[in-house]
């Protein structure tokens, strides 16, 4: 407990010591979100209508960026091969750096997103399942795309390759939460949706602290 | 004690044969000193001992342990200082060695941080982000681990004397000699002749093609 605590209190003095590269992923959700009104024209019922769309697309783009940090940095600097030489199981220590990580990337853009339902012209309710499928999938995106950081970990440079290999995994994610917030935008119930979301979370968080442990195993070889 | 059993072992690296056949028992107040060319395979012999790399074939055993299948347990007494010195650039050398006793289950606190700091001759940077510190007192930081992990049966070093001056080099033998006569066991490589008054065993690994 005292290890995980410490692995925990560890990434946030990482990230707060890094405030200036936090902010980069959060700058370009908010730029790629007023670039749309800019694009298509103001015009309310349009945006309304690709607004929840926008929103995930820019999330997700947003989210890839600050992926490659997740283990970055303890591959270079050698604290991975020390976390793999400690008492605690890796896929343990894995699973407190990826909700650490999410932790760090997703409040500030909640914190934000109020301020882009606004502008993209949303009403309360689809600002209501914006909400409920963002909570429900960011942490899908960072479990899943964990597994793809850990695998190219070892590459420099990895990051294109990390987008290409991970944005096709993230369409049925992309399908059933914009899904919702259409069903949302026309007052219709969007239980089910988010249902399909959360478990696929479920399965995420329970089987891919393995497969993220093993990855980081092999790109030690 | 037996502290480290290696069977058979061999490791290839992109098609080359780097060595194979290797058998190594080392009990406690043994010194083993690994030696050979750059590129013979010193750092993936050791990478393979402590577990981090598989081999291509054979087997390693530390304290009881199959270390490729139960990591973490064999892994309770070693001590391993890689080229990477573990220990992120951003946090002061108090936080790294905080963070890494509270992982490794070692019981300290700031104040017996700071001593080991003193005694490895910085005192004073404390505080300050690893990053700003030179080379060698960054491998300074990632040394006092030696010092602070007290239950190690088993020390495996990887060049622990680049960029050291040579007081602390002296200091380092002398830290190493009494760990031997307290028991503990050290694997070692380096391109330095080594100074201490101790008998060891020597390992040359022979570069291939």
């Amino acid at each position: 407990m005292v290890a995980l605590k410490s692995v925990f209190l560890k990434d946030v003095a990482l990230a707060y010591r890094q405030r200036a590269e936090l902010m980069q992923p959060l700058m370009f959700f908010v730029l790629v979100i007023t670039l749309f009104p800019l694009a298509i024209g103001p015009s309310p019922e349009t945006l309304q209508r690709i607004g929840g769309g926008i929103i995930w697309v820019a999330t997700i783009l947003s989210l890839l960026l600050g992926m490659e940090r997740m283990f970055r940095d303890d591959f270079t600097d050698g604290s991975l091969e020390q976390y793999m030489l400690s008492p605690t199981p890796l896929y343990m220590i894995v699973v407190v750096k990826v909700l650490t990580h999410w932790l760090m990337h997703i409040v500030p853009l909640f914190l934000i997103s109020p301020l882009l339902a606004l502008f993209l012209n949303l009403t309360f309710d689809m600002y209501v399942a914006l909400m409920f499928t963002l909570l429900l999938g960011t942490p899908l995106i960072s479990f899943v795309g964990a597994i793809g950081v850990a695998l190219t970990v070892g590459l420099h440079r990895g990051g294109v390759l990390l987008a290409l290999l991970l944005i096709p995994i993230f369409i049925p994610l992309l399908i059933f939460a914009t899904s919702a917030i259409e069903s949302a935008s026309m007052l219709l119930p969007y239980h089910s949706q988010l249902a399909i979301i959360a478990a696929l979370l479920l399965f995420s968080v329970a089987l891919s602290p393995m497969a993220i442990a093993y990855s980081l195993k092999v790109s030690q070889n | 004690m037996r502290v480290l059993l290696a069977q058979q072992v061999a490791c290839e690296k992109s098609d080359r044969q780097l060595f194979s056949d290797i058998n190594i028992e080392l009990h406690s107040s043994q010194l083993l000193y690994v030696t050979g060319e750059n590129g013979a395979g010193k750092t993936s012999l050791l990478r393979i001992l402590v577990g981090l790399s598989s081999p291509s074939s054979g087997a390693v055993e530390v304290n009881g342990y199959d270390i490729h299948k139960n990591i973490h347990d064999a892994s309770q007494h070693l001590l391993y200082f890689g080229h990477k010195q573990g220990i992120s650039q951003l946090l002061t050398a108090t936080e790294n060695l905080k963070f890494w006793c509270q992982q490794h289950g070692v019981n300290t606190n700031d104040a017996a941080i700071h001593l080991i700091l003193a005694e490895l001759g910085l005192t004073g940077l404390e505080d300050i982000a690893v990053k700003n510190l030179s080379a060698g007192q960054q491998r300074r930081v990632s040394l006092a681990k030696l010092w602070l992990k007290t239950d190690a049966t088993l020390w495996v070093l990887d060049e622990p004397f680049t960029a050291l001056d040579v007081q602390l080099i002296a200091e380092l033998e002398a830290k190493m000699t009494l760990f031997l006569n307290t028991g503990g066991a050290i694997i070692m490589t380096s391109h330095q002749k080594l100074n201490i008054d101790y008998p060891l065993s020597s390992l040359h690994l022979e570069y291939s093609w």
